[in-house]
């Protein structure tokens, strides 16, 4: 099966006064249909750039400088071509989408929910206001609104967090994308309703056969939800693969790091095994691993530029001496 | 031990008056009222000297508001507040003073809660001077000290907060509060603004201060993980009730068993685990309801799976199910 959405080698660079801040730098990932890879890292590792980079929203001074972007074997985005609005107005919320984190600032505060989900419809199809609206109404359902047909002539301020996402969602669904891409849609939300849109969104993935790319800080959302996960740190992707192997077997020292500091795994009311320091400032960052400041594994030639290799089949790390499978020990 | 905190039959009530219309359609024989919200209905807590209480619930269920009046930023409408044993009322200004001084928060949010037109030398050095436990010429010292014991670099006094990260800011809060000397502290969603590594880094703070001071801890979050890896004891709210309350090892230990309230069953059930892969998510039906118009009886009828007639009815007691172990449920009575 070919992947529906192939991301090459994309670097996205911010051209600041300061210099410049490379966001995302030389992040790679193929996705093919009905599967969920998980885009995990802390704030300003990338990840949210990289959506934004596959959706064709960064704006100056931030660029495109280098890399391609194919969905379903086309190139959608090539750096060193200016794609006129037409084209961008084609792809978004028709063959993808995009889910924000706070749902309040996707819907606007001032139109009602089905105005807002038919223009989303009819902006793509040659399709009458009512067929548009029983797909509204169909779909509202689908994402589990309870009585759709009065939910839709609500505005967005009448509508709980929860229900705003869902109906965010459901404006991504619409027109059937390939991919969807959401960006932290539940971290704002409580366990409870975090749990009902993760029940939703797993359900359409698997009926609808929409590729998913779930971005997140949070490894046990992924752990439950996704097939692959994509560890970012800095602007590079450090560790990809499968769920199973990623989190059993860590083969990068801050993807080890970052599962040993969350509070469940460790041993109650003992110190938590921490990562010492902080994520280093994006701006000038200099060749070699970003992550040697913080690692205990450090060795000399860590300053050396590296590339992500490949570890076993569907296993990459960018790490001179990824971990072993069985210890922390180096290789 | 002794109990250091303890909270009567606490409520605190915002009602919002009439404006002019409404007294208007009221006059005219419309069924308009003062529109009343239970934040706090009736809770009851005894907090040990040196324990860490975690205090858990969704957003909207009044734990942020029961810290506050743990605190004293909030007036309880009803119910007393009692600390090392004394009423609060009957305490008088300068015992108060001195109480106030003992019970520190930890605010939610390390950005809005720094004032940015003060350097971080003011910011965690004022109150200690206002107080009078520092010496004015003893500031600089006093705050470097403190500086270091949170873990961040001294040499930084001079600056100000938006020149900071988001845990170098929570840790700012931290000092602040530990500043005046405090034995009780409430966090209120302390780590939530945080990356997972910088969590860790914040919580092993936490733990290490309540070793140094011997602190005792209210801690509010809505992160089950975290609550679980710090407190001794739990208690869960559900729309300014108390649930439950149990040992963090009881609580935790009690999905599938029959005697955990139906609320924090499904609580527990919901939480993300890195362990369970590939789950097939089944999602606990329906959401908080307001808290203007909560439902009758039990508070969690319409969400409850076991949910009996009576539920609807009556409002289920807390009461001792185990020892240490406080449920409010109608289960409890089959």
């Amino acid at each position: 099966m070919s992947p529906v959405l192939q991301v090459q080698n994309l670097r996205t660079h911010f051209f600041t006064k300061a210099g410049v801040v490379k966001a995302v730098d030389d992040v790679s990932f193929s996705l093919e249909r009905g599967k969920i890879l998980g885009l995990v890292g802390e704030s300003g590792s990338g990840k949210s750039m990289t959506g934004y980079s596959i959706m064709g929203l960064i704006d100056a001074p931030g660029k495109i400088v280098d890399g391609s972007i194919l969905l379903n074997g086309e190139i959608i985005i090539d750096p060193h071509f200016q794609y006129p609005p037409r084209h961008w107005r084609g792809l978004r919320g028709n063959r993808l989408a995009m889910i924000f984190q706070d749902p309040m600032m996707t819907l606007n505060p001032v139109l009602r929910i089905d105005t807002q989900m038919i223009e989303a419809i009819t902006a793509h199809q040659k399709i009458s206001k009512t067929v548009a609206r029983e797909r509204c109404l169909e779909t509202l359902a689908k994402v589990g609104i309870a009585s759709p047909e009065e939910r839709l002539n609500s505005y967005p301020h009448q509508f709980s967090g929860g229900m705003r996402q869902r109906v965010a969602i459901a404006i991504a669904l619409l027109n059937k994308p390939d991919v969807i891409i959401a960006d932290e849609p539940t971290t704002a939300l409580d366990v409870t309703i975090q749990g009902q849109i993760l029940f939703e969104m797993q359900k359409l993935c698997r009926e609808s056969g929409t590729a998913l790319i779930w971005i997140t800080h949070d490894l046990s959302v992924v752990a439950g939800l996704a097939d692959d996960i994509a560890v970012m740190y800095a602007g590079k992707v450090v560790e990809y693969g499968s769920v199973a192997d990623v989190l059993d077997t860590p083969l990068h020292p801050y993807t080890q790091g970052l599962l040993e500091s969350v509070p469940s795994r460790n041993i109650r009311g003992q110190a938590l095994k921490q990562i010492p320091g902080m994520t280093p400032s994006l701006l000038n960052i200099g060749a070699g691993c970003a992550f040697r400041d913080r690692c205990q594994y450090r060795l000399a030639d860590c300053e050396a530029a590296l590339a992500l290799s490949v570890h076993s089949a569907n296993r990459q790390v960018r790490c001179l001496y990824p971990l072993m499978a069985d210890s922390g020990a180096t290789a | 031990m002794s109990n250091i905190l303890e909270l009567k039959n606490i409520s605190k009530r915002f009602t919002k008056k009439l404006d002019l219309a409404g007294k208007a359609a009221r006059l005219l024989g419309s069924g308009a009222r003062d529109e009343t919200v239970y934040a706090v209905d009736k809770v009851n807590l005894v907090i040990k000297r040196g324990e860490v209480v975690g205090l858990v619930g969704e957003s909207g269920c009044g734990k942020t508001t029961l810290g506050r009046v743990v605190v004293g930023i909030h007036p309880p409408s009803e119910g007393e507040r009692w600390w090392q044993g004394r009423d609060v009322a009957t305490l008088s200004a300068a015992e108060k003073h001195a109480m106030q001084l003992q019970l520190q928060m930890i605010f939610q949010d390390p950005y809005a809660s720094l004032n940015p037109r003060l350097r971080v030398i003011d910011i965690i050095g004022e109150a200690p001077v206002v107080h009078g436990m520092v010496a004015a010429n003893e500031q600089t010292d006093y705050v470097a000290e403190l500086m270091q014991k949170v873990g961040l670099d001294a040499t930084l006094a001079k600056r100000f907060p938006h020149q900071f990260s988001g845990g170098q800011r929570a840790r700012i809060g931290i000092a602040r509060a530990l500043a005046v000397k405090p034995q009780f502290l409430v966090c209120d969603e302390a780590v939530a603004a945080l990356d997972v590594s910088i969590q860790a880094q914040v919580l092993n703070l936490f733990i290490e201060l309540r070793q140094e001071f011997n602190l005792t801890y209210l801690f509010i979050s809505h992160d089950l993980g975290v609550v679980r890896h710090l407190s001794d004891r739990v208690v869960i709210m559900y729309l300014g009730r108390v649930v439950e309350v149990g040992a963090t090892d009881d609580i935790f230990a009690s999905t599938g068993l029959s005697n955990a309230h139906p609320y924090t069953q499904a609580l527990l059930a919901e939480v993300p685990r890195l362990d369970v892969r590939k789950k097939n998510f089944v999602a606990i039906k329906g959401e908080i309801p307001s808290p203007l118009n909560p439902p009758s009886g039990c508070h969690f009828h319409p969400r409850c799976p076991h949910a009996l007639p009576r539920c609807s009815i009556e409002q289920p007691v807390l009461r001792k199910i185990a020892p240490l172990r406080l449920s409010a449920c109608h289960l409890n009575d089959l």
